[in-house]
């Protein structure tokens, strides 16, 4: 789960780390009293979308005057920003964060993530500040400083001052900046984080160290222990479809092509998504109907799948395993009659009980085309949906 | 010959008394897996499905002699059940827990290593089907019936797609020595490198089969110990090749985050260290077939 900046600093202000003061906003109004109340000559009034890379997408604005703040907040309230990590149809801006501008001597990277190598939290730093951790690695690798910590001990003070040091900080702001990185790292331990990501942390001209921005996302599967992070969720900033997925107990993912799918398994999934392209298709979604699918999920999961406007045809392919084909096979008749399904439907039962599943289908009055493979079920989706012209 | 488990070992299983424990524990059982016991905490002494329930695996173990365990416990008390059983010493640990926070397996891996090497478990799993050694054992929550003895050694990522695997061996007549299901999520107990190290050294394994999938170091990590480490013929089919960068496919571990993580970069590394690869999932039994006839 991903949260917004200003969530993000909130957090780290009470692990120690100093952010820019600054105040949330939701209209143009409320941004010019954030700004009042701040004080000062200049601000920046920051879009508050799930993305990294606003800048570039014209989402931060620098602002000399309290009518250049309220300008700046009307052009970014309810304005579409795109980034390269936001996908094409991007995300909406319905909070602004407006922040006093800061006086910056000098810009830092700091990441913390997992490493699944090594099983241990990753401190990744750069001298190399404001660039994306991908163009650092790509354009100045040389910068780039990595240091492991052993999880059962945590980070230790040693640690933060040889990356402090390594990062060329002067002797007068070291304590400083290790304090910064200690907290970053405890905000990542102590709250099931998957990443925290401070690009920039700045060097300010009075010789501070302050989080300029940052970006923080949580372990879904550890939401249930953190109800003050889970609550911060903000389904504005999902896709909507992947939304009623997750809260259906489903796991999907929307992608751009017209073979819709319904799938038990991540693997299975994914591997007859690869099919389907070999085929020379382009599947729709990713949908795990989970291992024990019931005839409850797979309504929810035929809605969601054929009330996609793209989706020109719905490929079904399920390996039963304790959940037998016979009770799938009436899992999937029970849900289409309930349905109307217009796409046409390619459906391949394997595993246990497969014989009486395929009875059921066949003495049901589904109209669907029979698979016995995975390549054959791709091939016919895909002939199925060339037949439709 | 198997490797993990096999028509020997002696089983416990934790959450025994539960519903979906004692569900498995049926099927294990009619699969003629050696299940000696259970254990949940508060039911010591009673009995289940004729097997005696311990309130400790400590106790389970000095009573039963268990050496293997399997884990049906809720995911926020997975990782200190399966810290119990290292401790107990369990030899080999398959946990089915889905959605066990990643902080917690890290501490699980740390803990695990309080042991000397000879005396560590082998944790399987989490987020995974288990293991089976067909005709033998089966400590897991598959299909026992697709799987057909034999000698190819099977690791997977995926519960389904490693179904797959095993149904088109079945119908091209080849069979299995063991499958283990390494799980989908990011902090595995166990990885593709530590199972291909133990085929290796099973005399009854002819060749191994990867399955992986798009996400984390693991693949890498297992080509380059099989060029310099596995003598026998090693096949992989991995999946994702259309899943797009930067998206959780389902499985916690399934997210594109680094080079080297795609599922075209991953066949590429594993190619170059001499490994055969299953160019699209319906022709895993082919290629392994194809593989068993050469040698």
């Amino acid at each position: 789960m991903n949260i917004h900046e200003y969530q993000a600093k909130e957090i780290l202000t009470k692990f120690g780390v100093s952010i820019p003061r600054g105040g949330i906003a939701y209209s143009p109004e409320n941004a010019k009293d954030r700004a009042a109340e701040l004080g000062g000559e200049m601000w920046v009034v920051k879009a508050q979308i799930h993305s990294g890379a606003r800048g570039k997408a014209g989402g931060i604005i620098i602002c000399k005057s309290l009518q250049e703040v309220s300008d700046a907040a009307n052009k970014l309230l309810g304005k579409t920003l795109v980034t390269h990590q936001t996908g094409p149809a991007g995300k909406t801006v319905q909070r602004i964060y407006i922040e006093e501008a800061t006086d910056i001597k000098k810009e830092f990277y700091l990441g913390l993530v997992f490493d699944r190598s090594s099983e241990s939290i990753m401190v990744v730093a750069s001298s190399e500040g404001g660039m994306s951790v991908e163009e650092i690695a790509k354009e100045k690798p040389e910068t780039l400083i990595r240091a492991k910590v052993e999880a059962a001990v945590g980070m230790q003070s040693f640690q933060a001052r040889e990356i402090a040091f390594s990062l060329g900080i002067e002797a007068k702001a070291i304590s400083r900046c290790a304090e910064a990185i200690l907290g970053c790292y405890k905000a990542f331990s102590t709250s099931d984080a998957t990443m925290v990501e401070i690009n920039p942390l700045v060097l300010t001209g009075d010789d501070h160290i302050l989080a300029l921005d940052c970006k923080m996302s949580f372990d879904d599967n550890a939401l249930y222990r953190i109800p003050n992070i889970a609550e911060l969720r903000d389904k504005s900033q999902e896709d909507p479809k992947e939304t009623y997925a997750a809260d259906r107990g489903l796991n999907y993912i929307s992608l751009d092509g017209d073979i819709g799918n319904i799938i038990n398994g991540a693997g299975l999934a994914m591997a007859s998504m690869d099919m389907i392209q070999l085929a020379g298709g382009q599947p729709a979604n990713f949908l795990d109907v989970g291992g024990g699918a019931t005839p409850e999920k797979f309504v929810k999961a035929f809605k969601l799948i054929s009330g996609d406007p793209k989706v020109k045809v719905i490929l079904i392919n399920i390996f039963a395993g304790i959940n037998r084909c016979d009770w799938v096979a009436q899992g999937i008749v029970d849900a289409l009659d309930q349905l109307n399904i217009k796409q046409p439907l390619i459906i391949r039962l394997a595993g246990t009980n497969v014989n009486e599943g395929m009875k059921i289908l066949k003495e049901s009055k589904i109209d669907y085309i029979e698979a016995s493979t995975l390549e054959e079920a791709a091939n016919k989706a895909v002939k199925a949906l060339a037949d439709l012209g | 010959m198997a490797i993990l488990i096999d028509e020997k070992s002696k089983i416990i299983i934790q959450g025994f008394t539960g519903k979906i424990g004692t569900f498995h524990a049926k099927e294990m059982m009619e699969y003629g897996t050696n299940v000696v016991g259970g254990v949940t905490p508060g039911k010591g002494g009673q009995t289940h499905l004729d097997k005696p329930v311990f309130n400790t695996v400590k106790e389970a173990v000095s009573e039963t002699g268990a050496e293997a365990s399997i884990l049906f416990v809720p995911p926020a008390f997975a990782a200190d059940s399966a810290m119990e059983a290292a401790d107990a010493g369990i030899k080999t640990l398959v946990a089915i827990t889905d959605g066990i926070p990643a902080h917690d397996m890290i501490k699980v891996k740390r803990y695990m290593r309080r042991y000397k090497n000879e005396d560590r478990m082998t944790m399987v799993g989490p987020n995974c089907a288990g293991v089976i050694s067909p005709g033998k054992c089966m400590l897991g929550i598959m299909p026992g019936h697709i799987y057909k003895e034999g000698n190819v050694g099977v690791i997977g990522r995926s519960g389904t797609l490693g179904y797959e695997a095993a149904q088109q061996m079945k119908n091209l007549n080849i069979g299995i020595s063991t499958s283990v299901g390494i799980g989908g999520d990011p902090i595995n107990g166990s990885s593709f490198r530590d199972h291909l190290e133990k085929f290796e050294e099973d005399n009854n394994t002819k060749v191994i089969l990867m399955i992986g999938e798009i996400g984390g170091p693991q693949e890498a990590e297992a080509a380059s110990y099989a060029k310099a480490n596995v003598s026998k013929p090693v096949i992989a089919y991995i999946a994702g090749l259309t899943a797009p960068k930067g998206k959780r496919m389902g499985h916690a571990g399934a997210i594109v985050s680094a080079f080297g993580e795609s599922a075209a970069e991953k066949v590429e590394i594993l190619k170059e260290a001499g490994i055969t690869i299953a160019k699209n999932p319906s022709v895993i039994g082919d290629t392994v077939a194809s593989i068993l006839k050469n040698l």
